[in-house]
């Protein structure tokens, strides 16, 4: 890790650390802050300054942050109305395919045509159950883009305590609105600490 | 460590006013003593992070001797026959459905409180769940050994997944011991993706708390690279709050579906309709007792669990096995009035005999066990008292496997047909394989205490004060 100081033209211009190796692209600006409360806040700013592509960092889900950050709703839920319906369908499909029509068995006297269904009930729910949460679990993943063992956040040593009980956010460079200068400048406004320039791993070399 | 005295400078002027308030009532914190995220981390890690104790060595192998005594009487049960156990006719459902139905029951408090008490905001859940849910996973463990090998040619067991045999013929939907296995399956499957996503972002709080490489990369697989970006978060906690919604009605249909096996029979004593409910209040019921077994020694290890764990949390535990074994124990009186109500000789019969036949011994035990002993907790004294607590849980552990026995074997020791009664007599197979699955479940509880973290620590750290993020400002 090495300090790059005065940046040329501000002279209150923050003190940025780099992270990462500093031939690689930049990936982008990240600041640590001491409590929810703090993050909370800074999160506010970021959004009304009209950033995109960026998140807020924590050791657990804070209450009401989607809207300090201007999320929307996730839609995983449409996910795991899917996927139930899929297991739905199937052990309709399962049930009266084979009891039904494939080969039609009468057991116990219960009859083969719809009237059966009562007895169907048990095995539809199971299903829907099983392929919803399947969905839950995996949609969840995909939808976070896990598993990705590498990614250049985990470049920089202070991130490690966002699983512990630090706070952070990170502005990406590929926004829109990024400029190294006035992002830094922004960041650092906020009243967090330790501002960083975090880049990419060398893998394009 | 320095970190640490640092953090907790900075929130000591806060942490006057830790009561939270809520509509002008106090109520008393979650988390004891004013710890600080930093500690939560550090002191649930340590657990895993330190040199394994010397306890631990000794008590796994104590333990893990025994759980492979199960096994090796399967080996033996499938190389020699079914009847090295005591099943046979009349009594063809024995000591195997019996501790089937009596671990699959203790598999329901992990859920119920993941997923029930998570739904009904119940906070205190956060500190115990974790735990409860891994004792959900390796009760099923055990549980699904005996349905399994209870079919006698284990090696067809396939027959059981929806594909036709040989003549084309399908499997019966319709049949309850079918369901049982849908509904077994899928909450084993269910169980392991809300246990494991529940674990994913503590797992990365190891990840980066580990020192040796080798630790690192095998923690950093397992957390599947979680970086507690709220972008994750947010659909995080949409996976949360929809695999808790779907496991609740789960938890409650797989008891459900259990007793449909017995309850769509026509044997007296079995078909009955209040078999669902009753069987469902048994299983939180017994599943809590199990909770607090394996806590009480965890906490009695590990002091500083006393601070995450703490009496309040023992204490609504203890309230819970009120109300469940109440509602068991009304069940259970309701049995006996719909039998006389009934008008059915054969049903007032079979619960005469359940009573006072051959096996009252087993009867009265689950009374006393599961109705008697429970009811010391109308007293806060009892609630409060560690050793109280253990005994009385003991007492509904046993009790509820006496509940399965008398529910299986002396309804089947007895039916229509004075000449075809019997009595069931386990074998020393019977007896090993159940003690045997004790060892399973606590080796598999020691290596979860072990390797990974007991408490759910992000939750834990969402449920301090500081962690609303209007923490300090006024309304």
């Amino acid at each position: 890790m090495e300090k790059i100081t005065n940046f040329t033209m501000n002279m209150s211009a923050p003190t940025i650390t780099t992270a990462g190796p500093v031939t690689a692209p930049l990936f982008g600006l990240g600041i640590e802050f001491e409590s929810a409360r703090d993050l909370y806040h800074a999160a506010e700013k970021v959004r009304d300054a009209g950033y995109k592509k960026w998140d807020t960092y924590s050791p657990f889900p804070i209450h009401g942050m989607d809207e300090a950050m201007g999320l929307q709703k996730s839609w995983l839920s449409a996910l795991v109305f899917i996927g139930g319906l899929t297991g739905f369908t199937l052990a309709i499909t399962l049930e009266f395919g084979t009891s039904s029509f494939l080969y039609p068995l009468v057991v116990a006297g219960k009859p083969t045509n719809l009237f059966t269904i009562p007895a169907f009930f048990p095995i539809m729910f199971e299903l829907t159950i099983l392929f919803s949460a399947l969905t839950a679990t995996f949609g969840m993943l995909a939808l976070n883009g896990l598993p990705r063992w590498n990614h250049p956040n985990f470049n920089w040593d202070r991130f490690n305590k966002v699983t512990e009980d630090k706070f952070f956010i990170a502005i990406e460079s590929s926004d829109q609105k990024f400029s190294l200068e006035k992002t830094s400048a922004f960041l650092n406004s906020l009243g967090g600490s330790h501002l960083t320039a975090i880049h990419e791993d060398c893998n394009n070399e | 460590m320095d970190q640490h005295a640092e953090h907790n400078s900075q929130l000591s002027p806060d942490n006057q006013q830790l009561p939270l308030h809520h509509n002008g009532i106090t109520r008393p914190p979650l988390v004891l003593n004013k710890r600080t995220m930093g500690w939560i981390s550090s002191y649930v890690s340590t657990i895993v992070e330190s040199k394994t104790p010397l306890w631990w060595y000794i008590s796994i192998a104590i333990t893990s001797p025994i759980a492979l005594i199960t096994p090796l009487l399967l080996i033996y049960l499938v190389s020699t026959g079914v009847g090295v156990w005591g099943n046979n006719s009349p009594v063809a459902w024995a000591w195997d459905i019996t501790n089937f139905v009596f671990w699959i029951g203790i598999g329901h408090a992990g859920t119920l409180i993941s997923a029930i008490l998570f739904l009904t905001r119940q906070k205190w859940r956060t500190s115990i769940n974790r735990a409860a849910e891994a004792m959900t996973l390796f009760a099923v463990v055990c549980a699904g050994l005996y349905p399994l090998f209870h079919v006698g040619r284990v090696w067809k067991v396939y027959f059981l997944a929806p594909v036709p045999n040989s003549n084309a013929i399908w499997q019966n939907f319709r049949s309850p011991l079918l369901w049982d296995v849908f509904a077994v399956s899928t909450y084993f499957t269910v169980s392991i993706l809300f246990w494991y996503t529940g674990l994913i972002p503590d797992l990365a709080t190891i990840r980066d708390r580990c020192t040796t490489k080798i630790k690192k990369f095998f923690y950093g697989i397992l957390a599947l690279g979680w970086r507690g970006g709220n972008r994750q978060w947010r659909h995080y906690e949409m996976a949360y709050l929809l695999l808790a919604g779907l496991s609740t009605p789960l938890v409650l249909s797989v008891h459900s579906v259990v007793s449909f096996d017995f309850a769509t029979s026509v044997i007296p004593g079995w078909h009955a309709t209040i078999f669902p409910p009753y069987f469902v209040a048994g299983a939180i019921f017994g599943g809590f007792a199990m909770v607090l077994t394996i806590m009480l020694p965890a906490r009695a290890i590990y002091p500083q669990l006393h601070d995450m764990i703490t009496p309040m949390h023992i204490d609504k535990m203890c309230k819970v096995i009120l109300l469940t074994g109440s509602i068991v124990g009304y069940a259970y009186l309701m049995e006996l009035f719909m039998a006389w109500y009934g008008a059915n000789p054969y049903e007032r019969a079979a619960f005469w005999y359940r009573a006072f036949g051959p096996y009252w011994w087993a009867y009265w035990s689950m009374m006393f066990c599961n109705v008697i002993s429970p009811q010391v907790f109308w007293f806060p004294w009892c609630r409060k008292n560690i050793f109280v607590v253990f005994i009385v849980c003991m007492f509904v552990n046993a009790g509820m496997w006496f509940e399965r026995f008398v529910i299986i074997a002396t309804t089947l020791a007895r039916d229509f047909l004075p000449s075809s009664w019997g009595m069931f007599h386990p074998t020393w197979v019977d007896i090993f394989t159940f003690i045997g699955t004790f060892g399973i479940f606590t080796t598999l509880f020691l290596l979860f205490v072990r390797f990974l973290p007991m408490i759910c620590m992000f939750e834990v750290k969402a449920v301090l004060p500081e962690a609303n993020p209007h923490y300090g400002e006024d309304h």
